[in-house]
């Protein structure tokens, strides 16, 4: 079904043996102080009506630039320095920017990234809805607000009259991106890019918001390029792949053939990576029997509430933590794994005290430390240690790498300069960088290489405890192998204790000998990996497994010669 | 809404008190004496009648001990006055108000120029896509800020009053006296404005929301002025905010040069006669100005930015 207003600009209206969007030697490049930098390189690729064709490829290897070049918003510095992008009738890499603003919005709508930061924070959540309606001349000044509401409806927005009234800080992540997927279908298109739309929420959320993306665009016919670096989410959702590397289409087809036999290196790699796809990939290292040591860890009922805003009923506190007790073997690694507001973090930020428990015990190395002050803090810190989320924020960009892992030795006077260095050198090579690794920036660091830095400056104290808080979340499939496997030999070597946050069960499953899901504060179940995956008790683990992209995937098919389209 | 209202107002309270105790206490430590300043005038050496002396001093109270005074002169200060001028014996407040409408003429006129030439450049040096115009729009506010304020108010003089005789060059007449002196405060204020505005339009234009704005099909123009300006305008707000303060003090420039009556020359006097009541009244009438500006533009924020009045609670939540 094509939308009425959109016929007359197709003639192929129904013919299904035409693409939608014709992509052929696009090539794009970034212009920067360093010189020209190419991102995308000859690539070809097509959409046909009413599928769905999934770009999948690392960080760098050019499926974001590619979508965002077919309506041509790129960047500044961006240029299409050759190809075309056959739409229906036009290239339009050669209309000029006055008709290409009739094509966006209106008949190749764009879902974004980041729900949290694509919509504008100053005005309501109606307007910026009917604004493509009022942009396109699809609804008068009367009749935008309640087309707008009808549309947020459509994308599955509950209670959408009352949101419509709100700003966007008062929605959800999931709320959020509905709003935008409303944006992006309002006028109809015959065109949805789905750039990452999930990467940046829950599984659960991811889900439904998927789900329901799938269903609309089914309903109507649009076709949807959905850019993705999730293999799974690709798998259960795509018709095609297209799987892109270094800016190059390295292998292009049919979803269940690419799956059952890729072709390409790079896509067996990437297949391989990825931690939803592979069964199970135990990476446990020998553990420690349980009985012969005490716990180095123990939580005891803790319980942390944040005071909100009062309101009329007077005072109001939000239990963020609720009654946890936890367990933590010396050498072992026990995972939290939840959702975002489930009090995960919180719970080791506690534990580090970092911040201060309402209720509860915490005990390290059997010393109560629930109260610790001053001298005895400090102890502790030199004794538990953090590697966070996101590499690129974590370390100061002024530092040089060796000034960051040494920094912990000389916050704690520990050594002098050679010693310190020496120390540095050795906890490189630990983490299987290069000791030239040293004289250099964090911004001349990959991801990855900076993760391991991190991880690095962790061990230097050498000590009991590291939280890691969703250290591989940031990272791309094949290097997150990388980093979990190097966690894994770190703590078969020193005996470290790993207290890893995750909302990812894939790789919690890779790395933790003990999971504890965490919901609205509570620590609904707990057990080893396989036991809990295998043999969920709690529904809402259950649920959690369920989300978990990459799970309708054809187990590699006996059908693996079927005509493979025309790929690069 | 109304915690926060009530929370800037208290804050508002501390600065003007502040702002009084910090002047009289540095205005008592000054060397000389408004007393001897006054008497002395007229006569050609400083012999002067002790006697006549302690009773002026009586008279305006300078014989008390400092806190004694400083309590008395807050007393009066809080009720609106602030005491008799040492050297026209004038009440303080009305002097005070025969020159204020003249200022407020000056400042208004001048802020509203500034934030209609300093906005407009910066907006439209945002926008454009020739590089050349956008580097010669951006190189204007630096220019804007580092020259003095005397010399831009003499350059203006002598090329539209001496050279082509459109505008008066002093005096109070009228709208026709207001544009040059106006102009002259307008130009480092207006070029602080650019440079804040230009600043944040482009961080803004870097947004997601504005690729989301261009992905519906919204034109260029819409993108920058629905979209960027408002979410880059609270800055550039701040800015305006704080320069009501240089606004006032660069009055006092300005009205020197052009012989324009006004608070600024009212200052001017009082300091060269050490008339402490007189400076003391400028001061406080300054702060509250200030205060006053900033409490308003406080309350246009949440306006502006819905965010704002929940970003205060949820620190409440935080701590």
């Amino acid at each position: 079904m094509v939308p009425a207003a959109m016929t007359d600009e197709r003639e192929n209206g129904d013919d299904v043996t035409t693409p939608l969007l014709e992509l052929r030697g696009l090539s794009v490049s970034y212009r920067t102080r360093g010189g020209t930098i190419p991102a995308v390189r000859g690539v070809d690729l097509d959409v046909w009506p009413g599928q769905v064709t999934a770009v999948v490829g690392e960080s760098g290897s050019g499926k974001s630039t590619t979508a965002h070049a077919i309506t041509r918003l790129l960047p500044t510095n961006g240029r299409i320095d050759a190809g075309t992008v056959r739409f229906g009738r036009h290239d339009l890499v050669a209309l000029s920017e006055a008709e290409l603003r009739t094509v966006r919005g209106a008949r190749i709508g764009l879902v974004p990234q980041d729900p949290t930061v694509s919509l504008n924070p100053v005005k309501r959540i109606g307007d910026q809805v009917a604004e493509v309606l009022r942009i396109h001349g699809l609804a008068t000044r009367r009749s935008a607000p309640a087309k707008a509401v009808a549309v947020l409806d459509r994308a599955g927005l509950p209670d959408a009259a009352l949101r419509a009234r709100q700003y966007p800080h008062e929605l959800s992540g999931g709320m959020r991106q509905r709003a935008l997927i409303a944006i992006a279908i309002a006028a109809q298109p015959e065109l949805i890019i789905a750039d990452e739309p999930t990467s940046a929420l829950d599984v659960t959320v991811q889900r439904v918001i998927l789900d329901h993306l799938q269903r609309l665009t089914e309903e109507s016919g649009t076709a949807v390029l959905l850019v993705t670096h999730d293999l799974g989410v690709a798998a259960d959702r795509a018709q095609r792949l297209v799987v892109m590397s270094q800016g190059k289409v390295v292998e292009a087809g049919p979803t269940r053939d690419i799956l059952a036999d890729p072709q390409d290196d790079y896509t067996r790699h990437l297949l391989a990576s990825a931690p939803s796809l592979t069964t199970t990939r135990p990476r446990t290292p020998v553990s420690i029997p349980e009985a012969q040591t005490a716990p180095l860890v123990e939580v005891r009922n803790l319980v942390k509430e944040f005071r909100l805003p009062r309101t009329e009923d007077g005072p109001r506190t939000l239990r963020a933590v609720d009654d946890v007790s936890l367990t933590l073997h010396r050498g072992q690694t026990l995972a939290l794994v939840g959702e975002s507001g489930s009090g995960k973090s919180t719970t080791a930020r506690l534990v580090l005290r970092l911040a201060d428990a309402t209720a509860g015990q915490i005990l390290f190395d059997g010393t109560d430390v629930t109260t610790a002050r001053g001298a005895q803090t400090r102890q502790l810190r030199r004794r538990a240690q953090l590697v966070y989320q996101n590499p690129y924020a974590s370390l100061d960009p002024r530092y040089s790498i060796g000034e960051v892992i040494t920094e912990p030795l000389r916050a704690f006077k520990v050594g002098d300069r050679a010693s310190r260095l020496a120390r540095a050198r050795e906890l490189l090579d630990r983490v299987a960088l290069p000791s030239a690794t040293l004289e250099r920036r964090p911004a001349e660091l990959s991801g990855g290489q900076r993760q391991r830095v991190a991880i690095a400056r962790a061990l230097a104290l050498s000590p009991d405890l590291v939280v890691c808080d969703e250290p591989v979340s940031a990272l791309d499939v094949s290097v997150q192998a990388q980093v979990l496997d190097l966690l894994a030999e770190l703590q078969a070597d020193t005996g470290v204790t790993y207290l890893f946050i995750s909302h990812d069960l894939a790789v919690v499953r890779q790395i933790a000998h003990q999971v504890a899901v965490m919901r609205t504060g509570r620590v609904v179940e707990t057990g080893p990996p396989e036991e809990l995956f295998t043999r969920p008790r709690h529904e809402y683990t259950r649920e959690l497994l369920a989300a978990i992209p990459g799970g309708r995937v054809p187990s590699p098919a006996p059908e693996t010669t079927t005509s493979r389209g025309a790929a690069s | 809404m109304r915690r926060y209202v009530i929370k800037r107002l208290a804050q508002a309270v501390g600065v003007l008190w502040a702002a009084y105790t910090v002047s009289f206490l540095v205005l008592n430590w000054l060397p000389g004496d408004p007393v001897t300043a006054m008497a002395s005038a007229g006569m050609d050496s400083g012999d002067v009648d002790p006697a006549r002396l302690a009773a002026l001093r009586h008279e305006y109270g300078f014989d008390k001990p400092v806190l004694v005074q400083y309590a008395d002169y807050l007393g009066q200060a809080v009720l609106g006055d602030f005491g008799g001028s040492v050297a026209t014996g004038r009440p303080v407040t009305s002097t005070l108000a025969d020159a204020l409408p003249q200022t407020l003429q000056l400042t208004g006129a001048a802020i509203l120029l500034a934030v209609l030439l300093g906005g407009g450049l910066a907006v439209l040096a945002t926008y454009t896509a020739r590089r050349w115009l956008r580097q010669l729009l951006l190189s204007l506010p630096p220019l804007g800020v580092s020259v003095p304020t005397f010399w831009v108010g003499l350059l203006l003089v002598e090329m539209f009053s001496f050279r082509l005789h459109w505008f008066p060059a002093f005096g109070n007449d009228g709208l026709k006296g207001l544009v040059l002196p106006a102009l002259t405060l307008a130009v480092p204020t207006g070029a602080q404005i650019a440079q804040v505005l230009a600043k944040s339009l482009l961080t803004a234009l870097d947004q997601a929301y504005v690729e989301t704005a261009r992905a519906k099909g919204a034109g260029r123009w819409r993108v920058h002025l629905r979209h960027a300006l408002r979410n880059a305008s609270l800055p550039a707000l701040t800015v305006v905010g704080l320069l009501v303060g240089q606004l006032i003090a660069g009055s006092v420039v300005v009205e020197t040069v052009f012989s324009r009556d006004g608070l600024g020359r009212v200052t001017a006097a009082a300091v060269t006669a050490q008339d402490i009541p007189v400076v003391q009244g400028v001061v406080a009438f300054g702060a509250l100005i200030f205060v006053t500006t900033n409490l308003v533009i406080d309350l246009i924020y949440p306006l502006l930015d819905p965010r704002i009045v929940v970003a205060s609670d949820r620190r409440a939540a935080l701590a």
